[in-house]
């Protein structure tokens, strides 16, 4: 069970440092929003696999609140970046 | 012949699908941010984007429901795969149509443009 738990982290760590890596670096804003909602997508496994692994549910709702706030973001910037709001 | 199976560790059913799904959700993690160094444009980057936002999610809420089964943790589960199924396809899409109006994506890799019209000479065939 600690291997998965390692190579879970390990996966995980490595898929959140590329999102960083890409916030970081990403020449456009549109790259940064796309990181940053993969960031809080692995922090939602992250938090999801602990609860898995120890058995516990406490953090659920907190799954539930960071799957709406992930997608508010993105929604929000690449509104007010499209050139034409035709919105 | 020690037992049916025994691998020197005791492990029950549960174990072996939390495992598994931990490992597909941590892999969908990893392929995630392999993509988003990797692909070369906005647009490209969208596909890798996608991948925890929903086989993670669903992989890791169907290992919390499998693990610890009550009504309120599957009820709560359902909805965070219905919320996050959702709204992902919205953010795809509003990130995406900005990408294209604001040109963040290369011509040459696409494939099919279907909002600018072909040349006439292309259009030939049709």
């Amino acid at each position: 069970m600690i291997v998965v738990v390692v190579i879970a982290g390990l996966l995980m760590a490595a898929g959140a440092v590329g999102a960083l890596w890409r916030i970081i670096r990403g020449p456009s804003a549109l790259d940064r929003i796309i990181a940053s909602d993969v960031l809080v997508a692995t922090a939602m496994c992250a938090i999801g696999a602990e609860m898995a692994i120890n058995r516990h549910t406490d953090t659920l709702p907190v799954l539930l609140g960071l799957a709406l706030f992930g997608i508010v973001g993105s929604v929000s910037v690449a509104r007010f970046l499209a050139s034409r709001d035709d919105t | 012949m020690t037992g049916p199976l025994d691998l020197g560790f005791d492990f029950d059913l549960r174990d072996i699908v939390t495992a598994v799904l931990v490992l597909l959700s941590a892999l969908m993690c990893f392929a995630a941010g392999v993509g988003l160094i990797r692909f070369p444009d906005v647009l490209s980057r969208l596909h890798a984007a996608t991948k925890p936002q929903i086989l993670g999610i669903v992989a890791i809420v169907a290992d919390v429901a499998v693990t610890n089964p009550s009504v309120g943790t599957i009820t709560l589960a359902v909805a965070i795969v219905f919320f996050q199924s959702l709204t992902a396809p919205v953010s795809a899409h509003m990130a995406g149509r900005a990408a294209y109006r604001t040109g963040h994506f290369r011509a040459d890799t696409l494939v099919v443009d279907e909002f600018t019209p072909p040349p006439p000479a292309a259009r030939g065939g049709r």
